[in-house]
């Protein structure tokens, strides 16, 4: 391995920044390929495809064989409000590999006893966020129903790219809430992204169930991310 | 269930094959590149290792660490890359195998 490429792909990874290190096993030569980097091919193809599963594969492409190592950062949920559907939805999602924090400011919610074995704070998002940075590999969940502690989180998230963004609310709720979107200067595409009403349509109706929804919903985001940009730019 | 969202850096091997690279060691790093049946550790598992044995991290949980440990060195010594591959103890002409029936594929490599 080359001594360049390995400094590469470490501070990538210390970034939470996805990378593949493509290996050519005839040779041993290789790269370090950035999501978003254009590879042509077959091999591009198999490139794409680690990115999006996450999975390390050899590939046979060019008449070569290569080895991808798929470098994936984590995903986490990030969810604003400790409410009944955070309760449900913390462990669920760190069993389906999501590791969880909740943000609440108001410590009559934000209790260890409501929410044992998760990380929770406290505090206000912006605090938190500006210790604890939102990333692409991130996904946010806004559940509190007040603008106060929603929104300025919901603008930090599409600012950083979020993979997920979802905001508990009926469509007027959200209606009035794009409206205070704009005016704190995020743009009408990005507010598009953001999933309000929150979770996928299957009529849940209580707390634990609407947190299946959210975490589906995000579940689906995670897979078929960079589809979608794709799409857009076309 | 590991649930850092951060490189774990004391354990990470190709954390620690750089840190050893700056040390001014002679390093080589094994992968996991194919897995059939039941393997221990998924593809992309590293082992890295030094020109004195020492090494960190797994491409088997420890069924075949010590034999990779001595092609490793080898490989530092002569700068070419080696496939090596492991299955069933008797099956194969490797002295060590894999207790659980699998088969694995591993690419060792020098560092620079």
């Amino acid at each position: 391995m080359d001594p360049y490429v390995l400094k590469t792909l470490n501070e990538e990874r210390r970034a939470r920044r996805a990378a593949v290190l493509v290996t050519d096993l005839g040779d041993g030569r290789d790269r370090v390929v950035r999501e978003g980097d254009h590879v042509a091919g077959d091999l591009g193809a198999a490139i794409a495809r680690a990115f999006r599963t996450g999975n390390s594969a050899s590939v046979e492409a060019e008449g070569r064989t290569f080895f991808l190592n798929a470098h994936l950062p984590r995903p986490r949920l990030v969810v604003i409000g400790a409410v009944h559907i955070s309760q449900a939805l913390a462990p669920m999602a760190r069993i389906a590999g999501y590791p969880v924090e909740i943000i609440d400011p108001r410590t009559a919610f934000a209790t260890p006893e409501r929410f044992p074995d998760v990380a929770l704070h406290a505090e206000w998002p912006q605090d938190v966020l500006q210790r604890e940075p939102l990333d692409s590999y991130t996904a946010l969940a806004a559940v509190t129903h007040d603008p106060k502690i929603d929104d300025l989180a919901l603008k930090a998230a599409l600012d950083a790219r979020c993979f997920y963004v979802g905001a508990l609310g009926s469509r007027k709720t959200h209606a009035k809430r794009v409206e205070r979107l704009l005016a704190l200067g995020a743009s009408a595409d990005q507010i598009a992204r953001i999933h309000a009403p929150i979770g996928l349509d299957i009529g849940a109706a209580s707390p634990a169930e609407i947190a299946v929804a959210v975490l589906a919903q995000t579940i689906h985001a995670f897979r078929s991310r960079g589809l979608e940009s794709k799409g857009a730019a076309a | 269930m590991d649930e850092s969202i951060y490189l774990d850096e004391a354990r990470d091997p190709l954390i620690i094959a750089e840190g050893w690279m700056k040390d001014g060691k002679d390093v080589a790093i094994a992968t996991v590149v194919e897995t059939w049946g039941s393997a221990p550790r998924p593809v992309g598992s590293h082992l890295v290792i030094d020109a004195e044995g020492n090494f960190h991290g797994s491409v088997s949980g420890g069924c075949v660490e010590g034999a990779v440990v001595t092609e490793a060195i080898d490989v530092i010594g002569s700068g070419k890359a080696r496939m090596l591959e492991f299955g069933v103890a008797d099956e194969t002409a490797w002295q060590v195998g894999l207790s659980c029936g699998g088969r694995i594929k591993v690419y060792v490599e020098r560092l620079g």
